[in-house]
């Protein structure tokens, strides 16, 4: 997929923020220190007089944006997914989750791809610890379409929202006319043997894997789930009932995300296997990213290994 | 302030504090001391200085407040009350199943109350937030709040406190509670954040040292705080914690639990007994 336009989730973050600046007046953004890496420095300099500094304070300035959407006003907060869901989690259920506030956190630098900055930046705990949030709204977008619209309809929502955005540039892999709805998922390929769920950068993953699984002669499923909390039960228990069985691929621990979120659908309602994988309860550690997912199993190889594993192929 | 007015206050301060012992009295649980060390100047406020309007709740222009200690409910419950946003017959179902007063403010289901808090140093930094936004957006009002001086141990009360001079908050006015006792004993012996003074001073803020139970001391030191033009105010109140009921004055021990029957006769006696002095004055 070498010619295939790269951009960073982070990178579209910033750039909606323009563009969602240039239609409304009525939000402010804020960042603790990192605009230039969270991207909101892009926000910052065509917009200087609505975006506001917190400085390395970022529990402090989740309790603010709570402030501000007390008074009726919308509100952006961001910072590393590391520091906005974890060292912030509890200003974030208490201050915004509670009382059910209008704050947006754009969280970044979520998960492995991080990088080579290592295990203290590499967040792969930040779904599990969102969505435990009564009426917390979880994204998890795969590319810059799907970014881009997901800041859109952030803004719109009634209630807080977490989206995550990663480092790493990967490929754009919805055109134009891609549909985002908050607590759909996306059925990309149909197929009859297995399912693969995918949210955030694995799901370019799974398309490579499903092109390589045809080769193999494997009808495979590939839904994209961007939205983890509300999860969309009815193409989850659609896909467990047709497929009989169900891979999931996330850039996040095996403990509480996507696969988590999948597996208490399936259980409930229509108990089949489910494979996950993901960051398998360990740290990460530094490395390029590219290398680390790799060396992380978050694959189209392993994501391959994995289904023709699971039908005994 | 005029003799009268002060008579008022004095007057509804001792209702409120009727309030916070039926309030705490019913539930069976909750805090007392520090409710009763702020009703002064909740009383002022409510009835005073604020404007609000308790038959619009929301009404957009309104002056914001925001209980930093939040666990002190049951004297912004009672000020409430009897300001007119539910009725006073209410507080007896303070915390019980049921009841919409949860034991730490909740915006989304109590008329009146601006911001949930109670999960200490979280309040001062969303009454930030709130003054942010009035300047970001053109507004005119003032951002209140009362901050504990246990709850000054809170790192984010200082986060809160450099941002709040940071983006000049001149519209930000922060009470902080002075009664010299937390949980675990004196404020001074558990983990001492004095001096809180020079503290705030050395954050850029405007401090200005009162009496928080002198109804002209608040309204001076407000005033005051009205005139600043870019820093915001921390009015250092020295209070007595419990004040009001003789027993509970400067009782640790008062700080989060309940009166029994015969304790709540005791102190609703006293305090009618006050009220009636007051009002023959």
């Amino acid at each position: 997929m070498a010619d295939v336009k790269k951009i960073a989730t982070r990178d579209s973050y910033g750039n909606a923020l323009v563009e969602l600046g240039n239609l409304h007046d009525d939000f402010v953004v804020l960042d603790a220190d990192l605009a230039a890496a969270t991207k909101t420095g892009i926000f910052k300099k065509a917009f200087p007089e609505r975006f506001y500094d917190c400085g390395i304070a970022e529990q402090n300035m989740m309790s603010i944006a709570a402030g501000i959407a007390a008074t009726g006003k919308k509100v952006f907060a961001s910072s590393f997914a590391m520091f906005a869901s974890g060292r912030a989690f509890e200003q974030v259920r208490n201050s915004i989750g509670y009382p059910h506030l209008n704050v947006v956190i754009g969280a970044t630098h979520a998960g492995i791809s991080v990088g080579e900055d290592g295990a203290t930046h590499q967040c792969c705990e930040d779904i599990a610890l969102m969505r435990t949030i009564p009426g917390m709204t979880v994204i998890n977008p795969a590319d810059d379409t799907e970014a881009r619209l997901a800041v859109f309809a952030a803004y719109e929502h009634n209630g807080p929202v977490y989206i995550r955005f990663g480092r790493l540039a990967v490929p754009v892999v919805f055109g134009d006319d891609y549909k985002f709805e908050i607590g759909k998922g996306v059925t990309l390929k149909d197929g009859d043997d297995i399912t693969v769920i995918a949210s955030g950068l694995m799901v370019g993953e799974s398309l490579k894997a499903y092109d390589m699984l045809q080769e193999k002669g494997v009808s495979a499923r590939i839904i994209n789930m961007p939205t983890i909390k509300p999860i969309d039960e009815e193409i989850i228990i659609k896909a467990a009932k047709e497929t009989g069985k169900i891979v999931t691929v996330e850039e996040h621990s095996v403990i509480g995300g996507l696969g988590s979120a999948v597996c208490d659908v399936v259980c409930a309602n229509c108990p089949v296997p489910v494979i996950k994988i993901g960051v398998n309860d360990t740290f990460g550690h530094s490395g390029p990213a590219v290398e680390l997912l790799k060396n992380f199993g978050l694959s189209a190889e392993n994501i391959v290994d994995t289904v023709l594993k699971a039908l005994n192929k | 302030m005029d003799n009268l007015t002060q008579k008022q206050l004095k007057i509804t301060a001792c209702k409120v504090r009727q309030g916070i012992i039926e309030a705490v009295h019913g539930a069976k649980s909750g805090h007392p001391g520090g409710s009763l060390s702020i009703a002064d100047v909740l009383t002022y406020l409510y009835f005073e200085k604020m404007n609000i309007d308790p038959t619009d709740t929301k009404k957009a222009d309104r002056d914001r407040f925001v209980l930093s200690k939040g666990h002190a409910a049951p004297a912004l419950y009672s000020v409430l009350a009897n300001r007119g946003y539910f009725a006073v017959e209410e507080l007896k179902n303070l915390r019980h199943i049921g009841s919409f007063l949860q034991g730490h403010p909740d915006m989304k289901n109590i008329p009146g109350v601006d911001m949930s808090s109670g999960s200490l140093g979280q309040g001062i930094s969303a009454a930030c937030g709130m003054a942010l936004s009035a300047k970001h957006f053109g507004d005119t009002f003032k951002v209140y709040t009362i901050v504990g001086d246990g709850e000054s141990e809170e790192g984010q009360v200082w986060e809160a406190a450099m941002f709040a001079a940071a983006k000049k908050l001149n519209n930000l006015i922060a009470f902080i509670d002075i009664n010299g006792l937390q949980i675990d004993g004196t404020v001074e012996e558990v983990n001492s954040p004095l001096p809180l003074d020079k503290k705030f001073e050395a954050f850029g803020w405007r401090v200005i040292v009162i009496d928080g139970h002198n109804f002209e001391q608040i309204e001076s030191a407000v005033k005051s705080a009205y005139e600043e033009t870019e820093r915001p105010t921390a009015i250092l109140m020295n209070t007595i914690k419990g004040k009001g009921v003789s027993f509970m004055e400067n009782q640790v021990g008062w700080h989060g639990s309940a009166p029994n029957d015969e304790q709540y006769e005791v102190a609703m006696e006293e305090l009618k007994n006050a009220l009636a002095e007051l009002e023959a004055e």
